[in-house]
C-alpha cells in the first residue's frame, strides 16, 4: 500500500525518531511510504489556543497537501484528532463550505498509527523485539477523541521480549494540554506529578504512548527528577528488532569512556 | 411578558451574584494547589463519587440511548424555549400559582424580597439551589433584614462557616468531617460541646438545629431541577428530606428557576429522573423526588410562586454553538471526573458554577471578557464530555469560547507570525534550524523566558535532535 506520512510538526522538529520509526516499520511490513514535503502543521495549537482564524490557512494547506493520497498516517492521536474533529469546523466557521467538505474527505483517509496497523493493514504482530519493562499511557486524544481503544496494547502484547505492565489510573490526563502547560503551569504540574507517581510505581524502564507531545511532557518531568525512566514513542518500540536492539546496545557500550 | 423587541439579549449584570471571581483562574488555582488538606479532601471525595457513579451507570444497558434522548429533549427545548415558557406560565397559573419574570439577578432578588415581606416574614428556609446562589439571594435578603437559613446539610456547613460553595452537588466537598465538627461547635447555637466527628453525630446535630426552623418558618425558597410545561409541575430531587420539609410545611413557597430548566412533557421527565441520580450521586434513584403543581387547597403551601430567571441565559441561547451549555442538568459528573477540578477545587473558578461546565457556562452568562481565563482552565482531556449524561460537548465549547476570549497582544502577534511561518515551508525549515541553534545556548534543564518559563519551572525541554525528520528524509 502507498501511505503518505503526516509527520506532525512536533515529531519533525523535536522527535524525528518517532517519525523515522514509523517509516521503517511500514516499509518493513512491505508498504511504500511517501512524504509530501509541503506539509507543516495541522494548526491544532492555533485552534486550541483560540486562534481559529489564523489556523484557517494551515487547514487549507493541510487539505491541499494530503488530498491526493488514499491513506495518510500520523504518529499522533492528537494531530489526527485535530484533522478529524477541527479542520472542517474551522473551515465552516469561516464560511468555506467547500474546504470543509474536502477536509472531511482527507479526515476519512487519515489514521493514527495503531489504527492504520490494526484496522487498515490488519496486523497486530509487526515482528518487533523490545526486551524492556514497558508501561503504556493512553493519551487523552487517542483515548477519547479518536478512540483507538486497546489497539496500542494489542500491538505491544505481540512484541517479543516486552514486559508490559499496567499503568494505574492510566486514563487520567498527564496535564500537557498544549498551551495549557504554560498558561496553567501550576495545575499542569500537579497533574504531571500524579502521572509520574503512577509511572514510577510500575517500576517500568520505559513509558510509551502514541503522542510525542504527552511523552515530551511526562519525559520532561521524569528527566527533571532524574527518575531513570525513559519515554519512547509507540512507533519506536514497534520498529525495534533484534538487529536494531543489538546495534543500539553496541552503540551505547561503545560510547562509554 | 412584553413582545417588544428590546435589542440583543444582555449578559448577567456586574456587582450582584456570584458568577465572577476576584482573580484569574491560574492565580486562584496556584493558591489552592498549595493546600494539602484541600487536595486530599478533593481526591478522596471525587474518587468515591466516580467509583459509585460508574458502578450504577454500568447496570443500565441503554445508558447511551438515555444520554442521546436527554440530549435530544434539551436541544428541542432550546429550539422553542419561548413557547414552552409561556405554556409553563399558563399551566402554573391555571393551577393556582403565580409566575414572575426576572430579567436578571437584581430583578429576581427584588421579586423574592418583596414576596417575603408581603408574607410578613423575617426569616426564610431554603432548599439547596444553584440559581439562588448564582444571584446572591442570601445577601439580598440579609440586606433587607430577612434571615435566610440553608437547610441542605452541605449548604448549612458552607453558610455557618461563612464560606463559599465549591461543588454543584456537594458544596462543602472541600471540608472533611473534622473541619465540619469545628464549624458546628463554633457556629451552631446550643450544640452539644461533646460533639464528635462521626458522620451520624454531625447529621444528628444538624437535624436538631434545623427541626426548629422547619416548624417555625412560614416562607421557603427553592430552586427547581425541572419544570414540566404541559402540566405546570415543578420538581426538586434531593437526598436528605430537608428539601421535602421546606416544600411542604410553610405557607408560602417561592421557587427561583433558570428558564432553561423547563422540559416539554411528563414523559421527558422520566428520562432525566433516570439520568440525573446515576450521573450525580451515583444512586439508582433519588431518595426524595418532590413534585408540585400550583396550589392544592388545604394541603401544603397555599401561596406558590415561580420566578423565571434569565440573567444572561438568553444571550447564551443566541449562540448556536454555545447554547448547549444550557442543556446542563447540574449533575456535576463533569466536576467529579475532571483532573483540573480534582486538584484545584471549585473556588478557583470564581463562580458558583465550577469545573468543566462552569468553565463554559460562567463566561457565557457574564460575557467572555468578564471570565476570560475560564475557557483555558482545561487540558481538553475530554473526560467531561464522556461523563455528561446529556452529552454536552464541553471540549468543543471550551475551544469555541477561547476563540471569543480577548487575547494578550503579544500572544496574538506571535500566533499570527507562527501561522504565517507554518504556511511557508521554507520559512518553517529555517525556523526549525534556528530553534536548534538556540538550543546550544542553554543547558538541558535551563530556563526559558516567560511565558515559556511555565514549562521549564518543572520540566526539562527535550535535547534537540541532530537533524529534523525532513532533513533525514532528504538525505535518505
Amino acid at each position: 500500500m502507498r501511505i503518505a506520512l503526516f509527520v506532525t510538526c512536533l515529531a519533525d522538529t523535536l522527535f524525528p525518531e518517532a517519525a523515522k520509526a514509523t517509516v521503517r516499520l511500514l516499509e518493513r511490513l512491505g508498504h511504500e511510504v511517501v512524504f509530501p514535503e509541503d506539509q507543516t502543521c495541522c494548526g491544532q495549537m492555533h485552534v486550541n489556543t483560540g486562534y481559529p482564524d489564523d489556523a484557517l490557512r494551515l487547514v487549507r494547506r493541510h487539505v491541499r497537501v494530503f488530498a491526493p493520497y488514499d491513506v495518510v498516517v500520523a504518529p499522533s492521536g492528537s494531530c489526527v484528532g485535530s484533522v478529524r474533529h477541527q479542520h472542517a469546523m474551522v473551515a465552516r466557521r469561516a464560511g468555506e463550505e467547500r474546504l470543509a467538505g474536502r477536509a472531511e474527505e482527507v479526515a476519512r483517509r487519515t489514521f493514527e498509527l495503531s489504527e492504520l496497523l490494526v484496522d487498515v493493514l490488519g496486523v497486530t504482530d509487526v515482528g518487533a523485539y523490545f526486551p524492556h519493562r514497558v508501561t503504556y499511557h493512553p493519551t487523552c486524544h487517542s483515548l477519547r477523541m479518536i478512540r483507538v481503544g486497546d489497539k496500542p496494547l494489542r500491538l505491544l502484547r505481540e512484541v517479543r521480549g516486552l514486559d508490559l505492565v499496567e499503568l494505574p489510573q492510566a486514563e487520567q490526563c498527564c496535564g500537557f494540554g498544549g498551551t495549557f502547560a504554560v498558561k496553567n503551569a501550576d495545575t499542569s504540574t500537579a497533574m504531571l506529578a500524579d502521572k509520574m507517581r503512577n509511572v514510577l510505581t510500575t517500576r517500568a524502564d520505559v513509558c510509551t504512548a502514541g503522542d510525542s507531545s504527552c511523552l515530551m511532557h511526562i519525559g520532561g518531568g521524569l528527566s527533571r527528577l532524574r527518575a531513570g525512566v525513559r519515554t519512547v514513542h509507540l512507533a519506536e518500540i514497534l520498529a525495534s528488532t533484534e538487529h536494531s536492539e543489538a546495534a543500539g546496545e553496541r552503540e551505547r557500550l561503545g560510547g562509554r569512556p | 411578558m412584553t413582545r417588544t423587541f428590546l435589542g440583543m439579549p444582555v449578559t448577567a449584570p456586574r456587582g450582584v451574584g456570584h458568577l465572577r471571581g476576584d482573580e484569574s483562574f491560574p492565580a486562584a488555582a496556584r493558591r489552592a494547589l498549595g493546600d494539602a488538606q484541600l487536595r486530599r479532601n478533593l481526591r478522596h471525595a471525587t474518587t468515591t463519587i466516580r467509583v459509585r457513579s460508574g458502578a450504577v451507570i454500568g447496570e443500565v444497558p441503554d445508558w447511551q440511548e438515555l444520554r442521546a434522548a436527554g440530549s435530544a429533549i434539551k436541544a428541542d427545548t432550546m429550539a422553542r424555549l419561548p413557547e414552552l415558557l409561556e405554556q409553563l406560565e399558563a399551566a402554573v397559573t391555571a393551577a393556582g400559582g403565580t409566575v414572575h419574570w426576572a430579567a436578571d439577578a437584581v430583578e429576581a432578588n427584588r421579586i423574592v424580597t418583596d414576596l417575603v415581606r408581603a408574607a410578613g416574614a423575617d426569616r426564610v428556609m431554603k432548599v439547596k439551589s444553584m440559581a439562588t446562589q448564582e444571584i446572591g439571594l442570601n445577601e439580598a435578603l440579609e440586606a433587607a433584614g430577612i434571615e435566610p437559613v440553608e437547610t441542605d446539610l452541605a449548604e448549612l456547613i458552607v453558610q455557618l462557616g461563612q464560606d463559599k460553595p465549591s461543588h454543584i452537588l456537594v458544596p462543602a466537598i472541600h471540608r472533611n468531617r473534622a473541619e465540619i465538627r469545628e464549624i458546628f461547635l463554633r457556629e451552631m447555637p446550643g450544640v452539644d460541646p461533646g460533639l464528635t466527628d462521626e458522620p451520624a453525630a454531625l447529621a444528628a446535630a444538624a437535624r436538631r438545629h434545623l427541626r426548629r426552623t422547619f416548624l417555625s418558618t412560614k416562607v421557603a425558597v427553592s430552586g427547581a431541577n425541572f419544570a414540566v410545561a404541559e402540566t405546570g409541575t415543578l420538581a426538586v430531587v434531593e437526598s436528605e428530606g430537608n428539601g421535602r420539609m421546606c416544600l411542604t410545611l410553610p405557607q408560602t413557597l417561592i421557587t427561583v428557576m433558570g428558564i432553561e430548566k423547563v422540559i416539554p412533557t411528563w414523559d421527558d421527565l422520566a428520562v432525566f429522573l433516570q439520568l440525573l441520580p446515576r450521573a450525580s450521586t451515583g444512586e439508582r434513584m433519588n431518595p426524595y423526588t418532590s413534585m408540585w403543581t400550583g396550589v392544592t387547597p388545604g394541603d401544603g403551601p397555599q401561596q406558590v410562586h415561580l420566578v423565571l430567571l434569565d440573567n444572561g441565559r438568553s444571550a447564551v441561547l443566541a449562540d448556536p454553538v454555545g447554547r448547549q451549555a444550557l442543556h446542563c442538568i447540574r449533575c456535576s459528573a463533569c466536576l467529579n471526573v475532571c483532573p483540573v477540578y480534582e486538584r484545584t477545587g471549585g473556588h478557583a473558578y470564581g463562580s458558583v458554577y465550577p469545573g468543566p461546565i462552569g468553565a463554559v457556562l460562567s463566561p457565557q452568562l457574564t460575557g467572555v471578557a468578564d471570565n476570560a481565563s475560564l475557557p483555558y482552565a482545561s487540558s481538553l482531556c475530554g473526560a467531561c464530555y464522556d461523563a455528561c449524561p446529556v452529552k454536552i460537548n464541553i471540549p468543543e465549547l471550551l475551544v469555541h469560547l477561547r476563540g471569543k476570549a480577548p487575547h494578550p497582544r503579544s500572544e496574538a502577534i506571535a500566533m499570527a507570525a507562527a501561522a504565517y511561518t507554518l504556511d511557508h515551508p521554507r520559512l518553517y525549515a529555517a525556523a526549525q534550524r534556528a530553534a536548534r541553534l538556540s538550543r546550544l545556548a542553554g543547558p538541558r534543564g535551563g530556563g526559558l523566558p516567560p511565558p515559556l518559563s511555565g514549562w521549564t519551572a518543572s520540566r526539562d525541554i527535550p535535547a534537540a535532535p541532530p537533524q529534523t525528520f525532513r532533513q533525514w528524509w532528504a538525505e535518505r
